[in-house]
């Protein structure tokens, strides 16, 4: 008998290794199971980490940050987020819940924010603090974003559906992030029906009050494209600001007579103009003529030299940020065949454009900066919980869309536009501002897409803005540029 | 060094390891836990020293580990529970107290274990007895959707665990008698005769039927798994086995059709397990076993800590049903990390090593016999359960041997170590 005891007990030690695989398969399995529904391991986890605050620009306004509940009953205490500041920087914030999981810089800076960056250093801190109980603490991250801008930009939309947006062209901070209807982050968990009504009286339809217009929001460009056409013009050296041009109040294409839009300011007809005095005006038959001159080709390529076509290089989750170009069906579209696209009307910002504003403010952004883009950033630095900064943006080139040549004839241009054009209601005493409206036709009266695309001071730009809003009867003249103006007023002050 | 203070050494260390596992969980838990229920350890030292005692004159050569790792066992089990919930812990600790009494009485007052053979079939018929209790109206309860229980002036006993014990004697004595037909064999399919046989099966065949009446599928497949091992054991004859996993085989596809409840089972475990597709109903019947493999994968290699671990929701219920119980395994995976799941399996190991070495070295086959059913019980129960919350096997309710939450089972695994460790002595006299 004892042959088969011995050969039972090694039966019964075959068994026991089979179930420390199984456990050990679980661990294995463990990255995949924190994800699936019902488990509370990685929500529980989240709730006992004290993660890091994110600051205003003035390193002191918290937009989010903990509210400590000791949980008596299960003996550890809990970190609650709220947001001090409710709706003012719900975007690009973003929430963090463990209802609805996660949106903006909430989710895309997360590791940071809970301190599970990977870096040794960091890894090893946790990794002892676990060892001796102390609660995990995140790094604080300190944005770009102004206080006193972004609360003139939220109060000036407010009531409207758009975004405004405005960054240092010399550095790429963003200064201002703006979007109505907006949200409170304190209301996304438990009460997300009462986010759905605050938002129903917008004057848009979804309201989608927890869609970020600024990055995500897909606008027509209308006549703020034509910074884009112009640049491809004078870049090419065959136009310069005193080419003359004639307009007849329309342009015909494709044998068809496409009218001038009541956006240009003055008589409907006026005649010979110089190209300044084209984009002073925003004469569609001038740009509709340049666009059949160089071509749809030549106009998208400079597009994507400003960027259109790709999404913007900012810390958000890749799927908050849209592509700018032209769409067809819904879907970004390239045209392979140039044909295929009517080049008068993309010249003037029509056809099937759609951008986002950030994507405009990077346009005015170049002008002001002698042509170059800098890398858009929403975050200065980002602090450890000893004080230490362990990441500091520093200013780093994105795009070279144009000549500083072509840069300093559109700013004067584009100076001109608030001087004496369409964008006079930009005007700030003592402060000469450089802008272009835009007021697309959606195809349905009293919806058009209103624009304003700025930078200020034109001489020594510190502030470049783009304010988009849908569903208007006005144009971007006097819609737009005024919100524009208040928000420049509130930075520069 | 001699055996008993081998022991005492043993139990020592014990102490001490449960001593920093409360300490552990008191750090951990200080706003629900008082600094008195830290004297816990002691009291348990105090418990376990005094049964070492006791087997220093009545069992001066018994084997010097198995009490300290019954020992190391309860103490895990009863440090989980007191961190789940003090109260229970208090209870159990009670129940430490019975079943160490119970176990003192035995190893005092039975001297010559081997009477017991005597009375195999009285022993065997009052585990069937035991088994059919809960069945009867008005003293069976139902509990968990299987009616095991038998409430008696207040206190709710499990008698299976107790019929356990007893078949396991039963066993033990009749293959003995038997066992040289039995592996002979006769007849065409070389099966022995139904007067060999015939006793085994319809004592056998009685528990089954009875396990089948109350639901109690965990309790089914250790019988049949027990039976198995100890014919195997008695015969040598593989074919015995082959046959028993064709009729298990048989009786569990015959039972699956038969019986939602087990067709239940069966879908979870290839749902929830194996893959964890997302078919797994995470808030219905799936609920239990995929919280219980949430909380062995969140344990990592270390484990959250004792009393840090994600066990509890915020009104103190337990994300887990019957975590003190049945699924006390997930918690220890969770706190303790692999390691300490791995550290618990382990133990077991160590215990059926002693354990068979007893019967190795034994020299008649009652004891042998035995010592290898109460034995081999320990160890494959611990399979079934620990197989079963983390999926490994279908789940079937059934506690884990001196680690789960309850009385009969703390009891029923006491007297077992007893017996063991009577074999133990005697062997050891015979073989010093």
């Amino acid at each position: 008998m004892n042959a088969q005891v011995r050969r039972l007990f090694f039966v019964l030690v075959g068994l026991f290794v089979t179930l420390i695989l199984m456990t050990t398969y679980w661990l294995w399995k463990a990255p995949d199971l924190e994800a699936r529904q019902g488990n509370p391991q990685l929500i529980v986890q989240q709730l006992t980490i004290d993660r890091g605050s994110i600051l205003a620009a003035d390193g002191k306004t918290p937009f989010a940050r903990n509210r400590k509940v000791e949980k008596k009953q299960v003996g550890s205490t809990w970190y609650i987020r709220t947001y001090p500041t409710d709706e003012l920087a719900a975007r690009p914030v973003g929430y963090s819940t463990i209802e609805r999981s996660r949106t903006g810089l909430e989710e895309s800076l997360n590791d940071y924010l809970t301190g599970s960056n990977a870096n040794l250093d960091t890894l090893l801190n946790n990794t002892l603090d676990k060892l001796r109980g102390i609660t995990q603490r995140g790094n604080d991250v300190i944005t770009t974003i102004d206080v006193d801008g972004q609360r003139t930009a939220q109060e000036a939309l407010a009531g409207q559906c758009g975004a405004a947006v405005a960054l240092d062209p010399t550095t790429g901070k963003v200064l201002v992030w703006a979007s109505q209807p907006t949200y409170n982050p304190n209301l996304v968990e438990g009460h997300f029906n009462q986010i759905q009504a605050q938002a129903a009286g917008a004057p848009c339809e979804p309201a989608a009050p927890l869609l970020d217009r600024v990055s995500q929001g897909l606008f027509i460009p209308g006549s703020t494209f034509k910074v884009v056409t112009a640049a491809a013009a004078l870049d090419s050296g065959k136009v310069t600001p005193s080419t003359t041009f004639e307009d007849p109040g329309y342009c015909i294409e494709y044998g068809k007579k496409v009218f001038n839009f009541a956006d240009q300011s003055g008589p409907e007809v006026f005649g010979t103009v110089t190209f300044a005095e084209a984009l002073e005006n925003s004469i569609n038959a001038v740009f509709c003529e340049i666009g059949k001159r160089f071509g749809a080709q030549a106009i998208l390529d400079q597009a994507k030299k400003f960027g259109f076509y790709e999404k913007p290089p900012i810390e958000l989750p890749s799927d908050e940020i849209s592509v700018s170009g032209l769409y067809k069906n819904g879907r970004l579209y390239d045209p392979s065949d140039p044909n295929a696209v009517d080049p008068g009307r993309l010249a003037f910002g029509q056809e099937r454009l759609q951008v986002t504003p950030l994507q405009m403010a990077l346009v005015a952004a170049a002008v002001a900066n002698g042509g170059t883009i800098m890398q858009p950033t929403l975050v200065d630095r980002i602090v450890d919980p000893d004080g230490k900064v362990i990441q500091r943006s520093e200013p780093d080139t994105w795009k070279e869309p144009m000549t500083p040549k072509t840069a300093a004839e559109l700013t004067a241009m584009m100076t001109a536009v608030v001087e004496g054009g369409t964008g006079v209601a930009a005007q700030i005493p003592g402060v000469p501002v450089a802008g272009k409206t835009g007021t697309a036709e959606t195809g349905r009266a009293g919806e058009n897409d209103t624009w304003f695309i700025a930078f200020a001071p034109a001489d020594n730009p510190e502030v470049a803005v783009a304010v988009a809003l849908s569903n208007q009867s006005g144009t971007g003249g006097a819609t737009a540029a005024p919100i524009a103006k208040e928000i420049i007023e509130a930075l520069l002050r | 060094m001699t055996l008993r203070n081998r022991e005492l050494v043993n139990l020592l260390l014990v102490g001490l390891l449960t001593a920093a596992g409360f300490t552990a969980v008191y750090i951990a838990r200080q706003d629900v836990v008082s600094a008195g229920s830290l004297s816990y350890a002691a009291f348990f030292l105090a418990l376990f020293v005094a049964a070492h005692v006791i087997l220093r004159f009545a069992l001066p050569d018994a084997d010097p580990f198995l009490l300290p790792l019954g020992g190391l066992l309860t103490a895990v089990g009863l440090t989980m529970i007191y961190r789940i919930d003090p109260d229970l812990a208090l209870r159990q600790g009670l129940w430490v107290v019975v079943g160490l009494a119970a176990f003192a009485l035995l190893v005092v007052f039975l001297r010559d274990y081997r009477v017991l053979d005597r009375y195999k079939y009285v022993l065997g018929l009052t585990a069937i007895l035991l088994l059919m209790l809960p069945a009867i109206p008005h003293l069976g309860r139902t509990i968990n959707g299987a009616n095991l229980w038998v409430g008696f002036g207040g206190v709710v006993f499990q008698p299976g665990e107790f019929a356990k014990v007893l078949l396991v004697i039963f066993l033990a004595g009749y293959l003995r008698d038997n066992r040289e037909v039995l592996s002979m064999g006769a007849g065409r399919f070389g099966m022995p005769s139904p007067k060999h046989f015939g006793p085994l099966l319809v004592i056998w065949g009685g528990a089954m039927l009875v396990l089948f009446q109350t639901n109690d599928l965990g309790g089914g497949l250790l019988y049949f798994s027990i039976f198995l091992a100890m014919l195997w054991v008695a015969t040598a004859r593989w074919q015995y086995v082959a046959v028993g996993i064709g009729l298990f085989a048989a009786g569990a596809y015959a039972l699956y059709h038969v019986t939602p409840h087990v067709r239940e089972r069966v879908s979870i475990w290839l749902d929830c397990s194996w893959g964890f597709s997302s078919a797994c109903p995470v808030y219905d019947q799936g609920y239990q076993l995929a919280q219980s493999i949430y909380a062995i994968s969140g344990g990592g290699l270390f484990g959250q800590g004792l009393g840090r671990g994600i066990l509890l929701t915020g009104d103190g219920n337990t994300y887990i049903p019957y975590l003190h119980t049945d699924f006390i395994y997930a918690a220890i995976a969770q706190e303790l990390g692999l390691a300490g799941a791995a550290g618990l399996v382990l133990l077991y190991v160590v215990f059926c090593y002693r354990g068979f070495k007893i019967a190795l070295q034994a020299s008649d086959g009652f004891s042998k016999l035995l010592a290898v059913g109460l034995t081999a019980a320990l160890g494959i129960q611990a399979f079934i359960i620990m197989g079963g919350v983390s999926g490994l096997i279908p789940l079937t309710g059934i506690t884990l041997p001196f680690v789960s939450y309850g009385g009969s089972s703390i009891v029923a695994n006491f007297m077992a170590l007893g017996l063991l460790l009577m074999v133990s002595d005697r062997v050891n006299r015979e073989h010093p």
